[in-house]
């Protein structure tokens, strides 16, 4: 009987209406995400030419558009900066802390109370940096300013507010902590335990097994967090806006009173009574940070990848 | 920050319940008063779309509540997108009204009279506030000032309380040796605007940057918003700023100097400096823009205020919305609907004569054909 039926086809991959639908949905979202920010970078750009071909007298400041952002790329460029120098060094701490250091339960609870803190929003940060940090920090400005003065970051007057950089920059670290040391925590707690036991075997002091077994392993993981942070720092709004004396020239100055203002504040502070060609320059601003972005995630993108094949990650 | 008209409606007849049955009151002197095509007060519908000035936000959410409250069946929405926001909307038809902190400039007004069926234009100077220089000083409530002593503290050129151009002027106060801050706004305002068009027309060798509604000098210190600014005028002993009088609080106020005396804020000596200010010239007949008076030296005129228009057609293309228009502006220049302004916002309101001559422009308003 068997020889009579024809031969068995190769069985057919039983296409299911389920795996169509999913893979269409999956493939689709793709598709989706790649076609809003395209949808976003062609908004920006259109809405940029009029300011980008405009007279340098029409827009706002009176001296081209070049003018009016280069202060707030500086802006933007130095509090993100020095978020991320407070914050990253800070966060590894934390991170090395719950993940080798901390007893197990306090361990826990640690990590909670952290992710806890990126789900503060940011206008309470502002109001917090503003009624709290920036009072407080006015002696350390005085103190800065008459101590290290001759330090052209450090260069006075000193802000009788402290609504500086500085306390700018200590705002946005605050709140791209949870970032960098949550990704820090991950990698951290990945590295792997043979390494370490190898190292705790050959008579290694917890410290050093870190240095040799944890940190190299886990760097690529903390760049990436870091960068992520650095996003965030670099498009952060409401907390800047609140804080920070803008206004004032591309200076590197972080205690006076005249600060460059950022470009995700300065939007949010100008738009609502912009009209005409000041709105083109707003949003030709907007797309020089989205631009901006993009570099830094690109960046972090390729030093992860140089650094994948020596962390063992892979 | 765009509320919906029903929402806000919602909130604003649970709060302002007061000002509505104040202003229910009012209703039926009024309603006699203005309608012209016989049509009751209460017949009104449809819709009455504002646009534009959000320095009368307070003010317009008041005469809205009162407004709804004599005519239930208008559905009434004002959009505070910003001066030059509300003028474009108007003269593109998408709104019925704006509310502009600038009279239209030449430009405008051609469009704005396209727009208009007969080509004729109202701009009334309805909202009238003066705005306060005010500072945080320990044991001074208040200071007299010249202009140019003014201009030479927010250039930065005074920099300390006891310097000798401000003691001159105030031989009872103890000034302290306290450094100045001097606080400007960080957003684009119309109280920037206003503050800096003063300083300029008054304090010329001082102060030479055009008026802005955008802080034009680099440097001094930013706050976000009235708030902001007196917020850290509060916080910071020895700083200054500007900003709407009614939100002076506890801080010392500033006289200032018109002719040979000093005058402080107040609600009379703004409604009276914006009396006495020529106006705009070559206009429409019902076009009272006028170009304040920062120079006066009238006696109790206040010059620093912001002066916010309302500006619509004299003559719609439909009878709905040109009977909503008449009765909506009938209201605002009304006692009450100025009152209701004044309790909400802290302006001033307007003077009879400034009422009489927004009269006729509101008797005008009509239909086309």
């Amino acid at each position: 009987m068997t020889t009579t039926s024809a031969p068995p086809s190769p069985p057919q991959p039983k296409r299911r209406v389920g795996d169509r639908v999913f893979a269409g949905t999956a493939k689709g979202s793709g598709i989706l995400i790649l076609l809003i920010l395209a949808g976003v970078a062609a908004f920006l750009v259109s809405e940029a030419i009029p300011a980008i071909t405009a007279p340098a007298e029409d827009i706002p400041g009176g001296e081209g558009l070049a003018h009016y952002v280069w202060p707030l790329i500086v802006g933007t460029l130095l509090g993100a900066v020095l978020a991320l120098l407070i914050a990253t060094p800070l966060a590894v701490a934390i991170a090395l802390y719950v993940t080798y250091y901390a007893p197990r339960r306090l361990a826990a609870a640690m990590g909670y109370v952290i992710d806890l803190l990126a789900a503060i929003p940011s206008v309470v940060y502002g109001f917090w940096g503003l009624a709290v940090l920036a009072p407080t920090l006015v002696p350390f400005h005085e103190w800065a300013a008459d101590n290290l003065g001759f330090i052209p970051l450090f260069e006075g007057p000193a802000s009788s507010t402290g609504r500086t950089m500085l306390t700018v920059g200590i705002v946005l670290a605050v709140m791209i902590l949870p970032i960098i040391s949550a990704i820090s925590r991950e990698v951290f707690g990945q590295a792997p335990a043979l390494h370490r036991e190898a190292a705790l075997a050959l008579g290694a002091t917890r410290w050093e097994m870190i240095k040799m077994a944890v940190l190299p392993y886990g760097k690529s993981g903390v760049i990436g967090g870091a960068m992520l942070g650095l996003g965030r720092a670099l498009g952060e709004t409401m907390a800047v806006a609140i804080v920070l004396s803008g206004g004032g020239a591309a200076a590197l100055t972080l205690i006076t009173s005249t600060n460059p203002s950022t470009i995700a504040s300065n939007i949010a502070l100008r738009f609502p009574e912009a009209t005409g060609l000041g709105v083109n320059t707003l949003i030709a601003s907007g797309l020089v940070l989205f631009v901006i972005t993009l570099a830094v995630n690109m960046l972090a993108r390729w030093v992860v990848n140089r650094r994948a094949d020596f962390s063992g990650a892979n | 920050m765009k509320l919906s008209s029903t929402t806000r409606a919602t909130t604003l007849s649970v709060a302002l319940a007061a000002t509505l049955a104040l202003t229910a009151c009012g209703a039926s002197n009024e309603s006699d008063a203005g309608t012209s095509g016989g049509d009751s007060a209460a017949e009104l519908s449809g819709d009455l779309i504002g646009a534009g000035a959000s320095s009368q936000q307070a003010a317009m959410e008041a005469w809205q509540a009162g407004f709804e409250g004599e005519y239930p069946d208008v559905t009434f929405s004002y959009d505070p997108a910003g001066s030059g926001a509300g003028r474009e909307q108007f003269i593109a038809g998408r709104s019925d009204f704006a509310g502009s902190d600038a009279a239209l400039d030449e430009e405008e007004l051609a469009s704005a009279q396209e727009r208009c069926a007969g080509g004729e234009i109202f701009e009334l100077p309805n909202y009238i506030s003066p705005i306060a220089v005010v500072f945080n000083l320990e044991g001074v409530d208040e200071l007299n000032l010249q202009p140019a002593t003014i201009a030479g503290i927010f250039t930065g050129a005074i920099t300390n309380w006891n310097d000798p151009a401000i003691a001159a002027d105030n031989p009872d106060a103890t000034l302290p040796d306290q450094p100045i801050t001097a606080v400007h706004r960080a957003d684009d305002s119309g109280t920037t605007d206003n503050f800096t068009d003063y300083l300029f027309q008054t304090a010329g060798d001082v102060w030479t940057s055009e008026p802005d509604g955008e802080w034009p000098l680099p440097g001094g210190e930013a706050a976000n918003q009235t708030s902001g600014v007196i917020g850290v005028v509060e916080s910071t002993v020895g700083a200054i700023t500007y900003a709407d009088a009614s939100r002076a609080g506890d801080l010392g106020v500033v006289s200032v100097a018109v002719g040979d005396d000093f005058v402080a804020p107040s609600a009379e000596a703004a409604a009276a400096v914006v009396e006495n200010s020529p106006a705009v010239e070559g206009r429409g007949e019902y076009d009272f823009a006028i170009e304040v008076n920062r120079q006066t030296e009238g006696s109790g005129e206040y010059p620093i205020v912001l002066v916010s228009y309302h500006v619509g057609c004299i003559e719609y293309d439909d009878q709905e919305t040109a009977d909503n228009v008449k009765a909506f502006m009938e209201y605002v220049i009304s006692e009450d609907g100025q009152q209701a302004a004044a309790d909400n916002a802290g302006n001033a309101p307007i003077s009879d004569s400034l009422r009489e001559q927004a009269q006729t422009a509101v008797d005008a308003i009509t239909a086309a054909g």
